[in-house]
């Protein structure tokens, strides 16, 4: 790797990124350096480790806060493995009925399966024990939702462009394989509050036509909810899922480092450069730092605050339910999905039973997801745009693509909102069946909203972002001049402050040409109404020629 | 993609790497041009020798907590017992021994990163980025590696070692299909989600305990959580016939139920029930409004209303619980007059 840089010119000029330089003096070794020096040279003649370290060892990383989110992904999985390795030494994962006898009163003398029983010893008898479920549970949540928060900065900073597109589709497999980890593991104390969790998938899944039944038999071994289910989801929550998405992680990442970081826009950076950090040592130091921070923040909240607490829920038993209660975060769009189904969604044709009901929100999720996934791919099929992006955009200089962001994150956000309809009404004294219709228009009305408000923000921040590079600051100082003549004097960026503001691309609207043949094809004529759609409101980034007509009026 | 632009992803070889289409962007001809890297901003503990000697010592400190903090940690583990039988123990074990451990995570945590960004080098330094794609030399390599490849094992000439050798691999998997199969109890699952424990003259027993109930028992308003007699006593397969069987009962005044024909006598005295498993996905219809005689699911809300035979008022249930015929033995216990009439609980595609 090599280290471009400006050279300092002299020590008070000192102007921008520099050459690291080794310019440590010949010490004669002491014992520690003749320990270390044996020591990499061992490792070296076995391995040949020095070509690595001198390939990634000072490899650049770009700051800026919103990089942090996918590194809180990866460290609260770490959690996530050092917590679940624990509580893997003392749970069982049978559902073979046992009476409790432990030390939890109210449930002592109860039927319950071993792995209820054996859960309620992790939280009662073992020291330690509930904190590291507590460890795991929130780490599992954090996880999911720093997933999340890590997919919208990508999603609108248009870091998913060429060439980081297969690595978008990664990190979304990941996202899904997450939610899978999320909810076997949420199924595995057997408890009264995951058994209806179970039983929800059950009726999901017998309500798929033709192979559902059947399905639904081979889940359960039998009849729901059959002794079966704890452990085959337990040998998918422990060794599957985790393996695929350890090798996922380990694709992304170096996926990472054969791209590089993407890098927001500033002052000498460039689509062919990187600005930033070196591994050694800063970025190590604050990375590895911000992983003890973040499993400090886990630690500090599972020992403060209760989640799940199964012994409140009971063992499982098809008979009863409370009210109120609630999925994990990350499966609330899906039973929100359920709920919002229109009463009489299900027919009868040539004797089956076609679950119309159940079928919607299961076609409409996946195909929700999908559109995810394969967004970048549309996006750039409709630019045409095939040079690489290192630049991060800023949402407001792609409005039409936070515009669909925008609108998917209300759909999602209704959704989701929709699986606490019984909590709002009891909450704010309505009625379940005004919120539920409430909700059900929200579903359409608000991504609608969304959509246009997103991008009418963005236009509106684009044109303000132009107005402040042609013109500066209103500083709200009036001068008079000589003449008599009023003027308010503005404050003009530096051109460091205003490169920020005005380094974007804009596209234009896609002309229709006839090709070779004299034809212009469906595909063409279908992208040029999309590429309408998507560019013909525009803002252009300010020009040489503008910001010097400017400057000659008198920068007002 | 015919008239997209000059780059279409092709392995053929060229010898000039093809320069990618801009597609629809727009390339000014008079952009500003790139101001520059901006001056360092050098931090205070890089001019104040005092400062970044005061920094050292605080990076120090908060190693030092750290160690404090996990030594506390295991001084808590002892000191903290879980004490059988007293919950408080357990919450004050969970609480400090949680404390000792994120300070001792802390500790780390902000003393590298405080060090990071106030002691270590603060330059920005700058690599520069070069074109994902391999060289076109390393990708005519690669061409040609393939070329050999294909070359000598006669690949492509050999067509019917090529797809003789594709329909193995196609082939080969699907024993792994049929694997799985005894995950579940051979016979039709669709048999067994058809029948459920009751039967004719099979008592009604009050959930958990199973005890018959006496219709008597039964005062107008009032709702009883059933289970078939008999669901006690097994030993395998409880909860599975359970989550069939699971019946709630109520009375209404007989003039309050509108009986549809052919149920006329599945009440007894205004004493109904239902299924308790939800017709939508299966949760225990668990919550019954006495004034208006709704019976609501508190997973999705769908409404039953059991004055007209638990008909679906509100929610993404399509079809009524399903009503299990009762009337009472010589003795004025509450029993069943047969099995329900169809199957309960989530609709099925063999339902009917």
């Amino acid at each position: 790797m090599t280290v471009e840089a400006k050279p300092r010119t002299s020590p008070s000029e000192d102007v921008g990124p520099r050459i690291s330089t080794s310019d440590e003096e010949a010490v004669p070794p002491n014992a520690g350096m003749r320990f270390t020096n044996w020591g990499a040279n061992y490792i070296d003649e076995r391995t040949g480790l020095s070509g690595l370290v001198r390939e990634l060892g000072r490899k650049i990383f770009p700051d800026h806060w919103s990089f942090m989110l996918g590194e809180v992904a990866l460290y609260s999985f770490v959690v996530i493995l050092l917590s679940g390795t624990f509580l893997t030494f003392f749970f069982q994962a049978s559902m073979a009925e046992v009476t409790y006898e432990g030390p939890y009163a109210p449930l002592k003398g109860i039927d319950m399966s071993a792995a209820m029983a054996s859960t309620l010893d992790i939280s009662f008898d073992i020291r330690g024990g509930l904190l590291m479920r507590q460890v795991h549970h929130w780490a599992a949540l954090l996880f999911v939702a720093s997933i999340g928060l890590h997919m919208l900065r990508v999603f609108f900073t248009g870091a998913f462009r060429k060439p980081r597109e297969l690595n978008w589709l990664i990190g979304f497999v990941m996202f899904i394989l997450a939610m899978l980890e999320g909810f076997t593991g949420y199924s595995l104390p057997d408890d009264l509050l995951s058994g209806n969790g179970l039983r929800i998938i059950d009726g999901m899944v017998k309500g798929i036509p033709i192979i559902g039944t059947w399905t639904s038999n081979l889940i359960f071994g039998g009849e729901f909810p059959g002794t079966q289910v704890v452990g085959m989801f337990y040998s998918l929550h422990i060794l599957l899922v985790p393996a695929i998405l350890v090798a996922a992680i380990g694709v992304h990442l170096v996926l990472l480092v054969v791209n590089k970081h993407t890098q927001f826009s500033g002052p000498g950076r460039t689509n062919d450069n990187v600005v930033g950090v070196p591994i050694m040592p800063v970025f190590a130091a604050k990375a590895g730092g911000f992983f003890f921070l973040i499993f400090g923040v886990i630690t500090l909240i599972a020992a403060t605050v209760t989640i799940n607490p199964i012994w409140l829920y009971g063992p499982y038993d098809p008979s009863p339910v409370s009210a109120g209660t609630q999925p994990d975060w990350y499966i609330g769009f899906a039973d929100g999905a359920l709920r919002l189904v229109p009463p009489g969604w299900e027919l009868e044709i040539f004797g089956f039973t076609l679950s119309l009901n159940i079928l919607v929100p299961l076609l409409v999720l996946p195909l929700f997801l999908v559109a995810v996934a394969i967004y970048p791919f549309l996006e750039g099929w409709i630019t045409g745009d095939k040079r690489e992006h290192h630049m991060t955009e800023r949402p407001r200089n792609a409005p039409m693509r936070t515009a669909i962001g925008s609108a998917g994150v209300a759909f999602y956000a209704v959704l989701w909102a929709a699986a606490g309809s019984d909590l709002i009404a009891t909450h704010f004294k309505l009625t379940i069946e005004g919120v539920t219709l409430a909700i059900q228009l929200l579903l359409f009305i608000a991504p609608i909203v969304a959509f246009f408000v997103a991008h009418r923000i963005c236009i509106g921040l684009q044109k303000k972002d132009r107005e402040i590079a042609l013109h500066g600051f209103e500083t709200a100082r009036i001068v008079r001049l000589p003449g008599g003549e009023y003027i308010e004097v503005h404050e003009q960026l530096s051109d460091y402050e205003r490169w920020k503001l005005i380094d974007f691309t804009a596209y234009t609207p896609l002309m229709l040409r006839p090709n070779k043949r004299g034809r212009i094809p469906v595909t063409q004529r279908v992208r040029a109404v999309l590429s309408g759609w998507f560019f013909e409101d525009r803002i252009t980034p300010v020009t040489k020629r503008e910001i010097e007509s400017a400057h000659d009026q008198g920068g007002h | 993609m015919a008239d997209t632009g000059s780059d279409h992803g092709t392995a053929v070889v060229k010898r000039e790497a093809p320069v990618p289409s801009t597609g629809t962007a727009v390339v000014p001809s008079d952009a500003i041009e790139n101001p520059g890297f901006p001056p360092y901003r050098p931090r205070v503990s890089d001019l104040d020798p005092v400062k970044a000697r005061q920094n050292e010592r605080r990076v120090s400190w908060l190693f030092w907590l750290s160690i404090a903090g996990s030594i506390f940690a295991i001084v808590a583990y002892i000191v903290f017992p879980i004490v059988p039988g007293d919950l408080n123990s357990v919450r004050l074990n969970t609480l400090f021994l949680g404390i000792g451990i994120a300070l001792g995570l802390f500790g780390i945590g902000f003393g590298a990163v405080h060090w990071s960004k106030s002691l270590m080098d603060g330059h920005d330094l700058v690599e520069a980025r070069h074109p994902t794609r391999g060289s076109e030399e390393t990708r005519e390599k690669a061409v040609e590696v393939f070329h050999l490849g294909n070359k000598e094992s006669g690949f492509t000439r050999r067509k019917l070692i090529r797809n003789s050798l594709i329909g193995a691999l196609v082939v080969s998997p699907l024993p792994a299909v049929v694997l799985f199969r005894d995950l579940a109890p051979a016979g039709d699952p669709v048999a067994r989600l058809k029948h459920t424990l009751w039967d004719k003259d099979v008592r009604l027993t009050r959930d958990p305990d199973g005890t018959p109930i006496k219709a008597s028992d039964v005062t107008l308003g009032s709702v009883f959580h059933v289970i078939p007699d008999g669901l006690n006593d097994m030993h395998e397969g409880k909860l599975e016939e359970k989550a069939k069987a699971a019946v709630l009962l109520m009375r209404l005044k007989p003039s309050d139920l509108n009986v549809s024909q052919g149920r006329e006598d599945w009440n007894f005295e205004g004493i109904v029930a239902y299924s308790k498993i939800c017709t939508h996905v299966g949760c225990p219809v668990a919550l019954y409004e006495q004034q208006t005689h709704h019976l609501l699911c508190p997973c999705h809300q769908s409404q039953f209303d059991i004055t007209r035979e638990a008909t679906v008022i509100f929610g993404p249930a399509k079809r009524p619980l399903p009503q299990l015929p009762i009337t009472v033995d010589n003795e004025g216990y509450l029993v069943a007059r047969s099995d329900f009439t169809e199957p309960v609980g989530p609709s099925f595609w063999e339902r009917l």
